[in-house]
């Protein structure tokens, strides 16, 4: 009775349960210093998953408008549909109110973007960089779920835990005593801001395996900004597309690819 | 939680020019709570030998200890004082004889050791728990704020720094590490050794 | 205790397993030990064996030490590369040298691979894996070349070329499209090198440097960093901090050289 054996089988008696994991972690490291009138938004291009190397040019740094770039972090699947839902919400933007969305704007419509999915979240840290509509370099970090805050300075991702003891020290000063007469700044220049962001990616090189390949640098310069020397950087290239005034400019270093 | 996260506490050992550093947290946790701020994780072992045991504080107490001994041993037996590459295998030995049932120790050492010349030539060295060997040039880190250490060290130390330039560094790296560490802070204690003194210092920094 | 202190017997000491135990009983994961993702190889050529490997140690995603020795003194003509717990490899491959030594001192004979393989595998059987140490062996003796790899719980395999570690899948790649029976000296070393490039490029467990270790019947050749394709670049800032940066509490100096002042008290003596 060939039946009764399809019936009596352990498989068709009781219940099984199954599991999915739709999740996956691609390492990779993003971060985002503001200045007086700039903003630097800058990721690695290393995509992997456990040991292995998926590609070695991945952008998790992404041009949103002039004034805005959105760096994603995490799962990599998620943070690409993820700029393209943000992306199409801009456009939207765009054709109804005929100028870019401001920055802050874009902020909060991330935050309601990711709290949508609150019960199966977009596995991804963002942190958004840009000028905000006073003119003042701006950034700002997200968790998955949609928590934001406005900061001058964060590092997400792999080597997190890295880069931001390092950028604690080198951008708020801390735990520096200032030298008499010489009181810490309080904006950096745009020349040093990116001498310390190559440097805190070439330091998560050496000690994080998941950082790696190469380096992609966005500078957004506030409207009527001078140049401050970056037409000089090695390499530079402008990514402007309006006539708003903000210039966008995008920088790519190797960065060592053991 | 990981046992190396229950007390909590970081070691950092740095290279200078003929001159070595470490530093350490003075946190005494009970996982979250704050138990003691004057908790001293390192120990002189000569003269010119210094060791520091985060880790589980239990064993923090007793390998000093078996330390203090095993290094008495070898003095009188020896009738000399130890080498640090002799007492970093020493440690290394001591935790691999537990390698089924580990001391929750990860111990970093910094000292100078003689050359034949007649001069002192800086050293440095860490274990994991179970005592492999890492003999690094630059700095070596352990404890519950590793990455943090890790991260800051490699992008503030550089090559041959004097005496005074190195307390700086290894100040500024241990201070900003253990302020992103949920279990390691509430002071630093700073030491460097130089061939002729061992300058101690207690930074003011964070208590929070 | 006491006794136990001052006399201590070889071997394991267990007495700390109760007490871990209870912790782990109680939900507490015990912390992991380094180990090394690697990629170590190995290759006869025509007139012995070269040994390959990469230098980086690493604690979970983070570089534990940037220029390890993985390629380990077993004797004069015979090493041993290691891949698995750092520790471990470290341990056995010392223990196995010692008594290699004695071996060659009781018999008056160059000690063969073979028994050095023997000891390996019987050591590591014992331990049914606990001690965690993938090895490569290699050496040249009285019978030529021969290479061998020993996996963690004890069984070897005798191949022409082989490869371990995180990185084993790139580095045989290599192996296989590049390996042919009597290369010479200089070509089997290119491919051992570039086996070793493969894991340290496409492997995230291997990085750094390459070492090499060229056996033949009389001379061995230890080659530290015969390639270093990942020297860190020059950094763009010096981050030397001015003096008084820190601020302090409490110093305390204490001085190795005793300061001794000789005053001499009251008339000097008459020594006429």
């Amino acid at each position: 009775m060939p039946d009764m054996i399809a019936l009596s089988h352990p498989a068709s008696g009781h219940p099984q349960q199954r599991q999915f994991n739709p999740y996956s972690e691609n390492g990779g490291t993003i971060l985002a210093i503001s200045g007086a009138d700039f903003s630097v938004i800058a990721g690695d291009t290393r995509q992997s998953e456990g040991y292995s190397i998926q590609t070695r040019y991945a952008p998790k740094v992404f041009r949103l408008t002039d004034k805005a770039v959105l760096a994603v972090n995490g799962f990599a699947a998620d943070g690409n549909m993820f700029v393209k839902q943000v992306r199409q919400r801009l456009e939207w933007y765009r054709h109804a109110h005929a100028k870019d969305m401001p920055l802050r704007a874009i902020a909060r419509l991330i935050q309601t973007m990711l709290y949508a999915r609150r019960f199966f979240p977009y596995y991804v840290y963002n942190i958004l960089g840009g000028i905000e509509e006073d003119g003042s370099g701006a950034v700002y970090s997200f968790d998955p779920v949609g928590s934001y805050e406005r900061e001058s300075c964060r590092a997400a991702g792999a080597a997190q835990s890295l880069v931001q003891p390092f950028l604690d020290n080198q951008i708020y000063f801390k735990n520096q005593v200032p030298q008499p007469g010489h009181p810490h700044p309080k904006h950096l220049p745009l020349t040093t801001v990116i001498q310390l962001v190559i440097d805190s990616f070439t330091s998560a090189t050496e000690r994080h395996i998941e950082v790696g390949d190469g380096l992609e640098m966005f500078v957004v310069l506030a409207k009527g900004s001078p140049l401050y020397g970056l037409e000089n950087i090695d390499g530079v290239q402008e990514m402007t597309a309006t006539n708003d005034g903000e210039r966008l400019f995008v920088v790519r270093r190797n960065l060592k690819r053991d | 939680m990981s046992i190396m996260e229950y007390n909590g506490g970081s070691v950092i050992a740095m290279v200078g020019k003929d001159c070595v550093a470490i530093a350490s947290d003075l946190r005494l946790g009970n996982q979250a709570l704050g138990i003691s701020s004057n908790f001293q994780k390192i120990f002189p072992v000569t003269d010119r030998i210094y060791l520091g045991l985060p880790g589980l504080a239990t064993d923090v107490t007793t390998l000093r200890e078996v330390f203090r001994f095993r290094v008495n041993m070898y003095t009188i037996k020896e009738e000399r004082e130890i080498e640090p590459e002799t007492f970093a295998h020493l440690v290394s030995s001591t935790l691999y004889e537990r390698r089924f049932g580990p001391y929750f120790i990860e111990p970093v050492m910094a000292g100078l050791s003689k050359v034949a010349t007649g001069g002192f030539k800086p050293f440095i060295a860490a274990t994991d728990l179970i005592g492999c060997l890492n003999f690094a040039k630059d700095f070596v880190v352990a404890g519950t704020a590793s990455s943090k250490l890790y991260g800051a060290a490699e992008g503030l130390w550089e090559p041959d720094l004097e005496p005074e330039q190195l307390f700086e560094t290894i100040s500024q790296t241990m201070l900003n590490a253990v302020d992103r560490d949920a279990y390691s802070g509430w002071g630093v204690v700073v030491h460097v050794i130089e061939k002729d003194k061992i300058t101690t210092r207690t930074l003011k920094g964070r208590m929070d | 205790m006491a006794t136990a202190a001052v006399y201590s017997s070889p071997g394991f000491d267990f007495s700390n397993e109760i007490r871990n135990n209870f912790l782990a009983s109680k939900g507490i994961p015990l912390p992991k030990a380094t180990s090394t993702g690697t990629t170590i190889v190995g290759c006869i050529f025509e007139d012995g064996i070269i040994l390959g490997a990469d230098t980086r140690a690493t604690e979970g995603p983070i570089v534990a030490d940037k220029n390890c020795e993985k390629i380990h003194y077993i004797t004069e003509s015979i090493r041993c590369c290691g891949a698995g717990t750092a520790a471990d490899t470290e341990f056995v491959t010392n223990l196995i040298s010692s008594n290699m030594e004695m071996h060659a001192l009781t018999h008056n004979r160059k000690p063969r691979v073979v028994t050095a393989m023997t000891m390996l595998k019987q050591y590591l059987f014992r331990y049914q894996g606990h001690v965690g140490a993938a090895l490569v062996l290699g050496g040249v003796d009285a019978t030529g070349p021969n290479l061998f790899t020993i996996a963690p719980h004890g069984s070897t395999d005798k191949l022409p070329y082989v490869t371990m570690g995180s990185g084993s899948l790139a580095a045989m790649a290599v192996f296989e499209s590049g390996w042919r029976k009597g290369m010479s000296r200089e070509e089997a070393l290119t491919l051992v090198k570039s086996a070793i490039s493969a894991g340290i490029f496409n492997d995230l467990g291997s990085g750094s440097n390459v070492d090499a270790c060229i056996i033949t019947a009389n001379n061995t050749e230890m080659l530290r960093n015969v390639e270093m394709p990942n020297e860190r670049v020059q950094k763009e800032r010096t981050y030397v901090f001015p003096k008084g940066t820190t601020a302090w509490k409490k110093e305390e100096v204490r001085k190795l050289v005793v300061q001794e002042e000789v005053r001499l008290v009251g008339e000097a003596m008459d020594t006429d």
